[in-house]
C-alpha cells in the first residue's frame, strides 16, 4: 500500500485501540460494550490486513484462536460464579470490592466505573472473544484466496 | 410519518427477498440475507421508540427529562446484529470454499445448489 | 440439583469452549474432557427429567435471580430470563440428550485427527447445548438465540468435510434456509413484543387475545419453524444437509429438526393456548406432513447416494410427526386427537433411534469403504457383520414393521389419522410400504452378494454407539406400553391440559 495509507494507519492505530478499549470498559455505563468495542479493535486488524497483507499477519492466527477460547471460557466461568444463588447471579455487585461500588440512585448521575459487579468483567470477556473472533475471520478470509491459506 | 421506519424496514426486507430470488451469485445471496437482516433489525429498533424519548442512559440524561425509549428492543437488536454477523461470516467462508472447488460463484452452475 | 436445568445447557457450552484449549495441551486430556462433559450433561439432563416426571409440575429456573424460583418481580411481572421445563420439554430433552451422547461417543473413533477432530467435537457440544437450550427456554427471545446457535453450529458441522466439493454447498444452502426461518421467527417475536411488551412465553400466553397481529405472528412463527424442520415446500436443504454431514452430526441434526417440531407444539398449544389453533391450521400442518412423507419417499426410491437415501427417509419420518401434530390440532378436544399426539410424540424418539442408527451405519460404511455410492457397493455383509444387522434393523424400524419401535408409534398415527381423514392415512401407510421396499433394496445392494473387497470392521466404540440405538429400537418395540405410560402420556397431558400449570409455575398463583 502507498505511503499515505501506511502513515495514516500508524496514526489511527493507537487511537482506534484506545477508543475500542474505552467502549468495552464503559459498556455498563454508556452505549457500547464487549461486542461494539471488540468490533472497533477488530477493525484495526482489518486495517493491518489491508496495509500489510494477510500473509505477514499469519502468525497471529494461533493467538487469535487461543484468545477467543479464553474469552468465551471466561464469560461462562463468570456466569458460574453466581451458582451459589443462581447461574448468572451478579455476586460482585454492591459487595464493596473492585467493581463493587453501590450503584448511584436512579436518575441522572456522572457514572461510576467501579460499579456493576461482574458485568464489566463479562464485557471484557466478550470483548476479547470478539476481537479474536472477528480478527481471525478477517485474517482468514484474506488468506483464503492464496494457495497456502 | 410515524410509521415511516416500519415502511422502510419492510422495503428493505422486500429488496433482500428480491435479491435472493433474482440473483444467482453466492456473494449476492449473502448480501441479500444481510439486507433482510437489516430490515428486521430496523423493525425491532423502531418498535421501542417513544415519541420525544431520549436514549435510555442515566449517565447522559439531561436533568428533568420526561421519557426514555425502551432499552429491551435495542438489546434484542444488538443480539440479532451479532448473530447476523456470525451468519454472514460463515456464509462468506463457505462461498470461498465453494469457489475454490468449482471455480465459480454462480449457484446455477453448481449442481448441489439447484432448486 | 436445583440448578440442573441451567447446568444441562451451561456444561456442554463450557466443554465446547475449553476443548480447543485442552487439545493444545494433550489430545488424550481432550477426549477425557469431552467424555466427562457428556456424562455430566447426561446426569443433569436426566435429573431434570426425573424431577419433572416425579413431581408432575413444570420446573422453573430463573437466571440471575436471588433464588431459582423467583421468576417474577414484586409487580408480578417476569423480567428475568427463565428456563421452564414441563413434561414435554423433559421428554424432548431426553431425546436431545440421547442424540448428543450417542453422537459424541461415536465421534471419538469416527473423526480423524488430521481432519479437524477438535473442531468437530467442539461444534457438536455447541450444537448439543443449543438444542437443550431451545427445548428448556421459557422466553421467546432466547428461543430465537438458541435457534440461531443451533443453526450456525449445525451448518458448520454440515460443511465439516471442506475438502470435498459437496458439503460446503449443502452447508451454504442450509444456512440460507435456516437464516430465513430464523428471521421469520425474529419478526414475529418483534410483533409480539411490540403488541404486549413482553417476551416471556407464559406471560405472553396470558395476554394474547387473538388479534389480527397475533395471527400474523403465529403464521410467521409456523413458517419459520417449518422451514427449520424441513417440511415440504422448504425441504430442499434437508437431504443435502443430512446426506453430506458427518454421521455423528447427522443424528444430532435429526434431534435439531425434532426440536423444531417441539417448538411448533409449544407455540401452538402453550403460547397461543389453543385460542388460535383452529382446525384450519391443523389441516394445513397435516397435509403438509403427508405431502412431505410422499415426496420424500418417492425421492428416496431414485437415490444412488446412500447418505441421501437415508436422508430422504429422515425427511419422510418428519412428515409423519407433522401429520400427527396436525391431526392433534384438528381434533384437539377429541379422543383421537390425543392418540395422534401420543403417536407423534412417541414417534420422535423412535425416529431418532432408527434414522440415527441408519446414519451411523452409513458413516461406518463411508469410513470403511470410502464411498457411499450404491452402485459401487456390494457384498459388504461378509466383513461388516454387525453393521449389516444394524442396517436391517434400522430399515425395518423405519418402515414400521412389528415388533420394532417404529410400528408402535406409526400404528397410533395411522389409527388416529384414519378417523380424521382416511385418504391421508392411506397415503401414510402406502409410503411406509414403499419405504420398506427402499430399505430392503438398499440392504440387498450393500451387504448381500459376493464378497468384492476386504474392509476393516468398525472400531468397538462406534459399534457400541450403534448398539445402544439398536437396543432402544428393540426394547421400545417390545414394551411400548411402559414408555407411553411413563413418558409420552405426561408429555401429551402437558400439551393438552398443562397450559394452566405452565403459566402458574412461571407467574405464580
Amino acid at each position: 500500500m502507498s505511503v499515505v495509507v501506511r502513515t495514516v494507519t500508524r496514526v489511527i492505530l493507537p487511537v482506534a485501540l484506545a477508543f475500542g478499549a474505552y467502549v468495552i470498559m464503559h459498556g455498563h455505563l454508556t452505549p457500547g460494550g464487549g461486542f461494539q468495542g471488540g468490533a472497533v479493535i477488530a477493525s484495526v486488524v482489518a486495517l493491518l490486513v489491508v496495509v500489510y497483507g494477510g500473509a505477514r499477519l499469519k502468525g497471529a492466527k494461533g493467538w487469535f484462536a487461543v484468545l477467543e477460547d479464553v474469552g468465551a471460557l471466561a464469560f461462562v466461568l463468570l456466569a458460574f460464579l453466581g451458582i451459589g444463588a443462581t447461574f448468572f447471579r451478579n455476586v460482585l455487585a454492591g459487595s464493596g470490592g473492585l467493581f463493587g461500588n453501590p450503584v448511584p440512585q436512579p436518575g441522572p448521575n456522572p457514572g461510576d466505573l467501579n460499579t456493576a459487579g461482574t458485568l464489566p468483567l463479562m464485557n471484557w470477556a466478550v470483548g476479547l472473544k470478539v476481537i479474536a473472533g472477528l480478527g481471525s475471520v478477517v485474517l482468514l478470509l484474506s488468506l483464503f484466496g492464496r494457495e497456502d491459506g | 410519518m410515524g410509521n415511516m421506519p416500519f415502511v422502510v424496514s419492510m422495503i428493505l426486507v422486500g429488496l433482500g427477498f428480491l435479491a435472493l430470488i433474482t440473483r444467482r451469485n453466492l456473494i449476492k445471496l449473502t448480501i441479500g440475507i444481510s439486507v433482510i437482516e437489516m430490515g428486521v433489525n430496523l423493525f425491532l429498533v423502531s418498535l421501542g421508540y417513544v415519541k420525544g424519548g431520549i436514549a435510555p442512559i442515566y449517565t447522559y440524561a439531561p436533568p428533568g427529562f420526561k421519557e426514555m425509549v425502551f432499552p429491551t428492543p435495542q438489546a434484542l437488536t444488538l443480539t440479532a446484529i451479532v448473530i447476523g454477523l456470525a451468519t454472514t461470516a460463515l456464509m462468506l467462508a463457505f462461498a470461498v470454499v465453494i469457489y475454490r472447488h468449482r471455480g465459480t460463484l454462480d449457484a446455477g452452475k453448481i449442481r448441489e445448489l439447484k432448486g | 440439583m436445583v440448578h440442573a436445568p441451567v447446568l444441562a445447557i451451561a456444561v456442554p457450552l463450557l466443554g465446547a469452549f475449553a476443548l480447543p484449549l485442552l487439545a493444545r495441551l494433550n489430545r488424550r486430556a481432550r477426549d477425557l474432557w469431552a467424555a466427562g462433559i457428556a456424562v455430566a450433561t447426561l446426569v443433569f439432563g436426566i435429573a431434570v427429567a426425573v424431577q419433572v416426571f416425579a413431581s408432575g409440575r413444570p420446573l422453573v429456573y430463573t437466571l440471575g435471580a436471588p433464588s431459582p424460583t423467583a421468576s417474577v418481580t414484586e409487580g408480578g411481572f417476569p423480567i428475568r430470563i427463565v428456563l421452564v421445563v414441563d413434561a414435554l420439554g423433559a421428554y424432548m430433552g431426553i431425546i436431545a440428550l440421547l442424540a448428543g451422547a450417542v453422537g459424541l461417543f461415536y465421534s471419538f473413533q469416527y473423526l480423524v485427527e488430521e481432519e479437524g477432530k477438535t473442531l468437530g467435537t467442539s461444534l457438536l457440544l455447541l450444537l448439543w447445548a443449543g438444542i437443550l437450550g431451545l427445548v428448556y427456554t421459557g422466553d421467546l427471545f432466547n428461543f430465537f438465540v438458541f435457534l440461531e446457535i443451533t443453526s450456525i453450529a449445525a451448518c458448520a458441522l454440515i460443511g465439516y468435510r471442506v475438502w470435498e466439493p459437496r458439503p460446503p454447498e449443502a452447508a451454504f444452502k442450509t444456512m440460507v434456509m435456516y437464516t430465513l426461518g430464523g428471521l421469520l421467527v425474529l419478526v414475529s417475536v418483534g410483533i409480539l413484543y411490540g403488541e404486549y411488551d413482553a417476551l416471556n412465553i407464559a406471560y405472553l400466553s396470558k395476554l394474547i387475545t387473538g388479534t389480527l397481529l397475533d395471527k400474523l405472528a403465529l403464521g410467521l412463527l409456523l413458517g419459520g419453524l417449518l422451514m427449520k424442520a424441513g417440511a415440504v415446500p422448504a425441504h430442499m436443504w434437508a437431504p443435502d444437509a443430512y446426506g453430506e454431514a458427518p454421521a455423528m452430526a447427522a443424528i444430532v441434526l435429526v434431534a435439531n429438526t425434532q426440536a423444531a417440531i417441539y417448538a411448533l407444539l409449544r407455540v401452538v398449544f402453550t403460547l397461543f393456548g389453543g385460542a388460535l389453533a383452529s382446525p384450519g391450521i391443523g389441516w394445513l400442518i397435516a397435509s403438509l406432513g403427508t405431502v412431505t412423507v410422499l415426496v420424500a419417499v418417492l425421492m428416496a426410491v431414485v437415490q444412488r447416494h446412500l447418505g441421501r437415501l437415508v436422508a430422504y427417509g429422515a425427511v419422510s419420518q418428519l412428515g409423519y410427526m407433522l401429520l400427527a401434530v396436525g391431526v392433534g390440532v384438528v381434533a384437539a378436544g377429541k379422543g383421537f386427537g390425543e392418540v395422534a399426539l401420543k403417536g407423534g410424540i412417541f414417534h420422535m424418539i423412535n425416529d431418532l433411534a432408527s434414522v440415527g442408527l441408519l446414519f451411523l451405519v452409513v458413516g461406518a460404511i463411508r469410513r470403511a469403504v470410502g464411498s457411499v455410492d450404491l452402485l459401487s457397493l456390494g457384498g459388504l455383509g461378509h466383513t461388516l457383520r454387525w453393521e449389516s444387522g444394524f442396517f436391517l434393523l434400522g430399515a425395518l424400524a423405519l418402515a414400521g414393521i412389528p415388533p420394532l419401535n417404529g410400528f408402535a408409534s406409526k400404528f397410533l398415527i395411522y389409527e388416529s389419522t384414519f378417523k380424521a381423514s382416511p385418504i391421508l392415512a392411506a397415503v401414510a401407510v402406502l409410503s411406509s410400504i414403499l419405504l420398506l421396499g427402499v430399505g430392503v433394496r438398499a440392504f440387498h445392494g450393500i451387504f448381500l452378494g459376493p464378497k468384492t473387497r476386504d474392509v476393516a470392521s468398525s472400531p468397538r466404540g462406534m459399534l457400541v454407539a450403534m448398539g445402544v440405538l439398536a437396543v432402544i429400537i428393540v426394547v421400545f418395540g417390545l414394551f411400548p406400553g411402559f414408555f407411553i405410560e411413563r413418558m409420552v402420556s405426561p408429555a401429551v397431558q402437558a400439551i393438552l391440559g398443562g397450559r394452566a400449570s405452565y403459566l402458574a409455575a412461571v407467574l405464580g398463583g
